[in-house]
């Protein structure tokens, strides 16, 4: 398996946390992301027309996009279907809910992040204006599932809705984003750096 | 605050050269200043009182405030063959430039900021080393830093102690000579030329140097990005932002002191 991969990507962190989790072999191709733009090179964009990261090749099958390839990656290789349950229909809505909620994270607290890190131009008020709306969104539901008795944001089992969630909301502060009026978001982050297996990347404040 | 005639002095790197191409159009900042950058034929700096000086040099674009700047120092392992430079980019902090020079000079912070990679929590303890002036006295050496590093250099294999030796040749610029763990007798450079924007904002320009011939320029980008922004979330995270000039801390203050420099720092009596 071959990850195209960037150090300070958090959709390929997301990618390497799950393949981690499930102590899997892979082989990374780094990418110049920043500051030589390789993404958007003509030679990439024959990987991905889209000039994104990251992309996952297994064998003949060459997929984008971090959730796509969490769903792959889980419905693949995670025995334990702990990772992406498929037993109840509800509970795949819900999961597949969150993935694409996280790429509205991705559009809104990481473009705060590449703006305050490395002088994206973009609108940054509008961007950290939209990361906090979801995470208000994040915040009330994890309250509520705290209530219920469960941890994570599918179930009493993390899933690849909490590892597609959580890179760029534990690296938010890196684009000026404070988390501290999250409580429950930061006690789901503490618990997701206490999974076994779970490694860290820069940026992300791990707290004892 | 309107910067010390020290700070004021010296030439500052915007950008790598080929951020700037042909036809470039920019605005940048240096020392709470708005600068215009633009590259027709050849590449020129506007400030608030005109046209400023230009150059280009180890692989970046430099400027200055000043008139009569002094002149900026010398990377002969810059002219040395079968070195590789790789240029990390621009990465914006929110800390005194001085404060990253600062983190950058201070080995101990190896063991737990940079875990199993530059150092490891059981070799924790920083051993003596000197000090000394430069030979024209407006530089600052640490020489004999020796510590234990699990994996030195993108291209090290296992642990190993690794001699240092730290130059300040400019206060907002830093040098490490760092043993190759390739070549006996060899020194691989990694360094820092930092622009800073306000007394508590800059922008890292890193590169290293190297003799390598097992990475890919991709690699050690990958190596240096990831030992960076790990510093970064410490800086940002430091308080006071700027520099706290404490008589006790040798090198940062040394240089400091000497030179009058104000800008960027807060007395230490503030802080304590
Ligand atoms: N929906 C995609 C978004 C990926 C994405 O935004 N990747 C960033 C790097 S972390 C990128 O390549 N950005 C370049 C671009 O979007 O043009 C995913 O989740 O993989
Ligand atoms: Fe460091």
């Amino acid at each position: 398996m071959k990850l195209y991969d960037y150090v300070l990507s958090g959709n390929c962190y997301k990618i390497r946390l799950l393949l981690g989790f499930l102590d899997l072999d892979y082989e990374k191709r780094p990418v110049d992301f920043f500051p030589g733009r390789e993404h958007k090179s003509d030679a990439f964009l024959k990987i991905n027309p889209l000039g994104q990261i990251p992309v996952l090749e297994d064998g003949e099958i060459r997929i984008r996009d971090a959730q796509a390839i969490l769903i792959y990656l889980a419905s693949r290789y995670d025995k334990s279907g702990e990772w992406f349950p498929g037993q109840s229909h509800s509970q795949i809505a819900e999961v597949a809910q969150w993935l694409a909620f996280s790429d509205m994270i991705t559009s809104t607290a990481s473009a705060a992040r590449l703006h305050d890190m490395l002088g994206y131009n973009l609108d940054i008020d509008a961007a950290r204006a939209g990361a906090h709306r979801l995470l208000r969104v994040l915040e009330d539901h994890l309250a509520h599932q705290e209530f219920d008795g469960h941890d994570w944001l599918a179930g009493r089992r993390p899933t690849i809705a909490d590892i597609s969630c959580f890179p760029y909301v534990a690296l938010a502060e890196d684009g000026g984003i404070d988390l501290f009026c999250y409580p429950a978001i930061l006690r789901w982050i503490r618990r997701f750096t206490a999974l076994d297996g779970f490694h860290s990347m820069p940026g992300i404040n791990v707290s004892p | 605050m309107t910067p010390d005639p020290f700070t004021l002095s010296h030439w500052y790197a915007i950008g790598r050269i080929e951020d700037f191409p042909n036809g470039y159009k920019g605005e940048h900042r240096i020392l709470s200043t708005d600068i215009a950058v633009s590259h027709h034929g050849e590449l020129n700096v506007t400030g608030p009182e005109g046209s400023m000086g230009v150059q280009t040099r180890y692989g970046h674009v430099w400027t200055t405030l000043s008139r009569d700047p002094r002149p900026l120092y010398n990377m002969p392992e810059f002219e040395e063959e079968g070195r590789r430079l790789v240029t990390a980019g621009a990465i914006a902090v929110r800390c005194s430039g001085l404060r990253a020079v600062e983190n950058f000079l201070d080995m101990a912070h190896f063991p737990f900021v940079h875990t199993g990679i530059l150092g490891v929590e059981e070799h924790a303890e920083v051993e003596k080393y000197d000090v000394s002036m430069g030979a024209a006295g407006d530089e600052i050496w640490a020489t004999k830093c020796r510590f234990f590093q699990p994996m030195a250099a993108a291209a090290a294999e296992g642990g190993q102690v690794i001699e240092y030796r730290y130059r300040v040749a400019h206060p907002y610029s830093t040098i490490l000579y760092k043993t190759c763990p390739l070549r006996d007798g060899h020194w691989d450079l990694i360094g820092l030329f930092i622009q800073p924007t306000e007394e508590d904002e800059c922008i890292v320009h890193s590169f290293v140097l190297v003799f390598d011939e097992h990475n890919t320029d991709t690699d050690l980008l990958h190596f240096q990005q990831n030992i960076f922004l790990q510093d970064r979330m410490v800086l940002e995270n430091q308080v006071p932002n700027k520099l706290p000039i404490d008589p006790r801390w040798e090198m940062p203050t040394r240089a400091v002191k000497s030179h009058g420099v104000t800008w960027s720092t807060t007395r230490f009596e503030k802080v304590a």
